[in-house]
């Protein structure tokens, strides 16, 4: 098992509840802005803390509202990527991704760091900082600083979307690589119609804070249960090319 | 040549500014962590009370400082009868009044500085399994830096040209508090032109330099 969860959480005018599990697959958490996609990812990270329900990591619970569980993000041990990066700007490459790994012995440390480097091509950038690199590089550099401390979990919020056209297609090959070589669940939030039904193994669709539809992309695209699954399918210009 | 007097009131000065800002570096970087990261009831109370002395005639805080720190003061008092030692008159309460009144300008512009540290820096270090205190040593002070900065210039140009206050808690005593501040009033009172005019451009031109490099660091946070 890979990750399970049941969150409830009440904002200003918006109610978030959910329940899922995966394996250790990549699922791709897909729906309109406002969702509760990153909302989601926040409450698995331990950076917002749910009014109900419960967030279990590899059959570890991390979050239990009935048992009073509450395990802090730093001891959650997941790899989070965020929508704007969130590379430390005072700190080169190589110092952004040693900082993911301080718990480890300097030994060891050092040689992730150099096997992250050599994972995501990222020799002689080591002594640049993040407003020295381009859009792309700065992307392998937080997933490179993410994976460093060997998470359980990798939490992806839109770390595409800054990127062109180009470079997001490539990032998409790039996310597979990254999928077959580190098993573990990678949840990728996406407003995106390609990027979610080419890369995802199963889709979750949200719909105003609940989930509308879950699936493996084949079936959704086939076989949309809903009139507001069919709107965002039927916007999918996979949708033309797989009927 | 100038006067022994004028050479110890100069000495005094920076003496006092320096020590009121050391202090205000420690406390006011720890009140402007709190005000800018934690959530918490009167908050911007508390926020008002420290700023207070930003905007009331320096003598009024003197006069509160006098009421807690007195001889017969709320604190004043306990610690005169239990050590037998006063603040009053001291060239300590010229610091204890340098650093009420400038301590303000350091909360002001190390908050601001805090606050605009992007938050999702902050949870990508708690991601990374970095505690609260680590990530304010190795994230939100770093990237704070040029608000704290221009705040301890700022801090210390303000403690310099303190008046008010420490007339009203140190005394105009020649050869123990009169700060250049003072001496410089002293000097005007009794006629004495031409000593006064040594320090009143000296203070012109380091405030001005103060200013200068307090808007070069503030620029950047901005």
């Amino acid at each position: 098992m890979g990750l399970s969860v049941h969150l409830k959480k009440k904002v200003k005018g918006f109610n978030l509840d959910v329940a899922w599990e995966i394996d250790n697959e990549l699922t791709v958490l897909f729906g309109y802005s406002g969702a509760g996609k990153t909302m989601t990812l926040q409450m698995i990270a331990g950076l917002l803390i749910p009014d109900d329900g419960f967030v279990r990591i590899d059959k570890t619970i991390m979050f239990d509202s009935n048992k009073g569980i509450n395990v802090p993000s730093q001891k959650r041990h997941l790899g989070y990527v965020f929508q704007d990066l969130a590379l430390f700007p005072h700190m080169t490459a190589l110092d952004n991704i040693l900082y993911g790994s301080d718990t480890m012995r300097k030994s060891e440390r050092w040689e992730r760091a150099r096997e992250m480097i050599e994972t995501f091509h990222l020799e002689r950038l080591e002594k640049k900082y993040p407003a020295e690199l381009s859009g792309g590089q700065k992307q392998r550099v937080a997933f490179a600083r993410s994976l460093m401390r060997k998470p359980l979990l990798l939490l992806l919020d839109e770390p595409f979307s800054a990127l062109d056209n180009p470079l997001r297609i490539e990032m998409r090959r790039f996310l597979r690589d990254i999928k077959n070589r580190f098993d573990m669940p990678i949840v990728l939030v996406t407003h995106d119609y390609t990027e979610a039904f080419t890369v995802a193994d199963t889709i979750i669709i949200y719909s105003n804070g609940n989930v509308i539809q879950t699936g493996i992309p084949q079936n959704i695209l086939d076989n949309p249960l809903s009139p507001e699954v069919e709107v965002l399918v039927n916007n999918s210009p996979l949708s033309y090319s797989s009927r | 040549m100038l006067e022994n007097s004028v050479l110890f009131s100069l000495r005094l000065s920076f003496q006092v500014a320096a020590v009121a800002t050391f202090f205000i570096i420690v406390i006011g970087v720890t009140i402007a962590y709190f005000l800018a990261q934690r959530n918490f009831r009167g908050k911007e109370l508390l926020d008002m009370l420290f700023t207070l002395p930003l905007v009331l005639p320096p003598t009024v805080t003197g006069y509160y400082l006098i009421i807690l720190f007195g001889r017969n003061g709320i604190i004043g008092n306990p610690l005169y009868t239990w050590t037998g030692w006063s603040i009053m008159f001291t060239w300590h309460a010229a610091v204890l009044a340098s650093f009420v009144v400038a301590l303000p300008l350091m909360i002001k512009t190390t908050r601001a500085a805090i606050e605009t540290v992007d938050k999702n820096l902050i949870h990508a270090s708690y991601t990374l399994g970095h505690s609260e205190f680590e990530t304010t040593v190795r994230v939100i002070l770093p990237l704070a830096k040029r608000g704290i900065l221009a705040g301890t210039v700022l801090s210390f140009a303000r403690a310099l040209g303190e008046f008010g206050a420490t007339l009203m808690l140190a005394g105009n005593i020649p050869g123990k508090t009169d700060t250049m501040p003072l001496a410089i009033y002293s000097l005007a009172g009794s006629g004495e032109w031409s000593q006064a005019n040594g320090m009143v451009i000296l203070l012109t031109l380091m405030s001005g330099l103060f200013l200068y490099f307090a808007n070069r660091y503030s620029k950047r946070i901005i």
